[in-house]
């Protein structure tokens, strides 16, 4: 056994090289982001593109968003009603419904969905552009790759995940609506009342900052893990492609959950 | 001279551990089609990628027209970029968009022009390159040389000062490479672009190119015309020219002629005698041409493995002095048993199906087999010695046509 072998502290070099990596990518990302956020404001305006990705990332995540939002609607309001019928409270079934939905699911299952559905596409479309250089004939072009892949999406994404978060929140009471009402029998008027005086414009806006907070961390990871396909060190070409699209979605469903916790705590 | 359009000085350009160019210089001139030629791997695309500026040298200087770029502002080189374009490898056509649309994008993107300009300019330039019919397909739906062309359409939409070919011709079929070749040729002297291309089409490009750069070892070897390129007696040149050449040798296992002048200096260096053997097989370049390739390469195998049995023990190095001679240096004097050596080829040769009268039937074509050999005298030059052996060459075999049918027909 050499000295080496027996150092307690043997693990630090690459504890270090770690954080190092990690503040790296972090710091790659955030110029990343910035540069994407910039060049939405060049002109001329990518409007076209921008059009194409609230399509691609909007329009086509509706039939998903309806579905998990009035399932997601529906198990709340059963699962809340069998809770607060123990205290006698199920009148406020509809606050609770519609303050979990505003507050907390609505945007952070819309962006799951989005991740699922948009993101993976984003990191996949984008890595493969890369690794058949696509995106260096854009550099050769004198075309901005980042004004002309990320910018679009990032805009996009501003527009799309507020939109698909308030569908979300809507179809989410409707579905409480359904089991608490229809099939479990609430007053539908003291369900929609104590909605009313309980939510407040405070809840619905916070959702909002959420929504946009979630749409432009989901869009620059899943793009960045596309971008710099190239630089993976694990895996190349189409290997190298299936492992960022499997980060861009592991990545950002955890960036999510934790930036959820600090607006969470900051909006309230 | 001109000054030269594009110019690298002492460029050093690494990948961690590994040096793709140090310290290299290269020059490309203005309206010329200049060729990177080397081995895979050897840094040809690197270069290409640093004159576009898809990276930067660690170390040098890439001067444009006299310039370097490193000392110019940003907006300067990227006026310098525009006038740059480049046609990838793999043709980097965005399999998303239509053809059009992929011709189309730098004027999109990067001019004001109206739809109507930009629609005549791409048709212009489609007609150009021949391609009909094909604006509104995916480059999937494309053949292999027709996407070669829409990515040359692209790289010529905004009529770019330098367009550099990065393996235009891979991965295609001989009469795809040679339509892209002319084509390139064509649109060159047409549009006067400067054109840098690497390729390993050799000796194809040869007749495409006004100059040839060979890359080998991180450095620029070589800087010249084709014709400069021919004459030149560097290693990685001869193998490059005489590769169709170098395979065959290699397969009969005989040595190129570099290989000989090498051994022959050693061989008369550490030797004070030494005994040349030459054998020539005449009217071979007839043979390869009225028959084809695969005969003459038969014939020279043929020959090649009767010389390699006779010399066995002798440590004589054979190689391929020229196309139709075969070289054998063995150290010490052999011009005592030189005959009983060629009478050791001389016989099962004879006896070959080739020096049947009846082989090949109307195709007959007359050939021979010669030998000589010659003890070499202290000073002299490898030219000198062949001169001499085959000064005293005999006939070793001859293959005589139509004796059956009174129109005899020799060499």
């Amino acid at each position: 056994m050499d000295k080496a072998t027996i150092n307690p502290f043997g693990f630090l070099p690459a504890l270090g090289r770690t954080i190092i990596h990690i503040i790296h990518e972090l710091g790659a990302g955030f110029v990343f982001l910035l540069s994407g956020l910039r060049h939405i404001f060049t002109w001329p305006l990518e409007i076209r593109k921008t059009i194409q990705q609230v399509y691609f990332i909007g329009v086509k995540s509706i039939f998903v968003i309806l579905l998990v939002g009035l399932f997601t609607g529906m198990v709340l309001g059963l699962q809340l009603y069998y809770t607060l019928v123990k205290f006698g409270s199920e009148g406020v079934l509809g606050a609770a419904v519609a303050l979990s939905i505003i507050r907390e699911l609505g945007p952070v299952l819309t962006a799951i969905m989005i991740i699922g559905r948009a993101g993976s596409a984003m990191a996949a479309e984008i890595g493969i552009m890369r690794i058949t250089e696509q995106i260096d004939a854009l550099f050769t072009m004198d075309i901005n790759p980042i004004r002309y892949l990320v910018s679009p999406r990032i805009l996009a994404s501003l527009i799309c995940f507020p939109l698909l978060t308030a569908l979300f929140d809507v179809i989410g009471i409707i579905g409480g609506y359904l089991t608490g009402v229809v099939l479990l029998g609430i007053n539908s008027g003291i369900f929609f009342s104590r909605m009313d005086s309980l939510v407040i414009m405070g809840d619905v806006s916070g959702g909002f900052i959420k929504a946009l907070v979630f749409g432009v961390i989901v869009v620059t990871i899943c793009c960045y893990q596309g971008f710099f396909v190239h630089q993976r060190t694990e895996g190349h070409g189409a290997k190298g492609v299936s492992l960022a699209t499997t980060s861009a979605v592991v990545l950002s469903s955890v960036a999510v959950l934790i930036f959820d916790y600090v607006l969470t705590s900051f909006l309230l | 001279m001109t000054t030269p359009l594009i110019e690298f000085k002492d460029v050093t350009k690494c990948f961690g551990d590994k040096c793709i160019l140090k310290k290299a210089n290269l020059q490309i001139y203005p309206q010329e089609v200049t060729t990177l030629i080397g081995k895979s791997g050897v840094g040809k695309s690197v270069t290409l990628k640093l004159i576009i500026g898809l990276l930067e040298p660690d170390d040098g200087r890439i001067l444009y027209q006299g310039r370097s770029m490193q000392s110019l502002s940003r907006k300067e080189r990227k006026e310098i970029r525009k006038q740059v374009n480049f046609m990838f490898q793999n043709n980097a056509l965005f399999d998303s968009l239509q053809v059009f649309d992929n011709i189309a994008l730098p004027l999109k993107e990067k001019t004001s022009m109206k739809p109507d300009e930009i629609k005549s300019r791409v048709e212009e330039k489609m007609d150009a390159l021949d391609l009909h019919d094909v604006e509104s397909k995916y480059p999937a739906q494309l053949s292999g040389g027709m996407q070669k062309r829409v990515a040359l359409a692209r790289a010529l939409i905004t009529d770019p000062k330098v367009v550099l070919f990065d393996e235009p011709t891979t991965g295609l079929d001989p009469v795809r490479k040679n339509s892209v070749l002319s084509m390139i040729t064509h649109n060159q002297k047409n549009f006067g672009f400067t054109a840098v291309l690497v390729s390993h089409d050799v000796p194809d490009v040869f007749y495409i190119s006004n100059r040839i750069a060979v890359l080998e070892e991180a450095q620029i070897v070589f800087e010249g015309t084709p014709l400069e390129l021919e004459q030149s007696d560097l290693q990685v040149v001869y193998e490059y020219i005489n590769s169709v050449q170098s395979l065959e040798n290699e397969i009969i296992e005989l040595k190129s002629r570099l290989d000989l002048e090498t051994a022959y200096k050693q061989i008369s260096t550490q030797n004070n005698t030494l005994t040349a053997f030459v054998f020539t097989i005449e009217n071979l370049e007839r043979v390869r041409g009225r028959i084809g390739e695969l005969m003459a390469h038969k014939v020279v195998r043929t020959v090649a493995g009767l010389v390699s049995s006779a010399m066995e023990g002798k440590s004589a190095v054979c190689g391929r002095y020229t196309q139709d001679t075969i070289l054998c240096l063995v150290p010490g004097d052999y011009t005592a048993e030189a005959e009983k050596v060629i009478r050791k080829i001389q016989e099962p040769l004879g006896q070959t199906k080739f020096f049947h009268p009846t082989f090949l039937g109307s195709r007959c074509t007359p050939f021979g087999v010669l030998a000589g050999w010659t003890r070499c005298a202290p000073g002299m030059m490898l030219h000198e010695v062949v001169e001499q052996a085959e000064n005293v060459k005999k006939g070793l075999a001859r293959l005589v046509c139509g004796q059956n049918s009174g129109e005899k027909e020799e060499v």
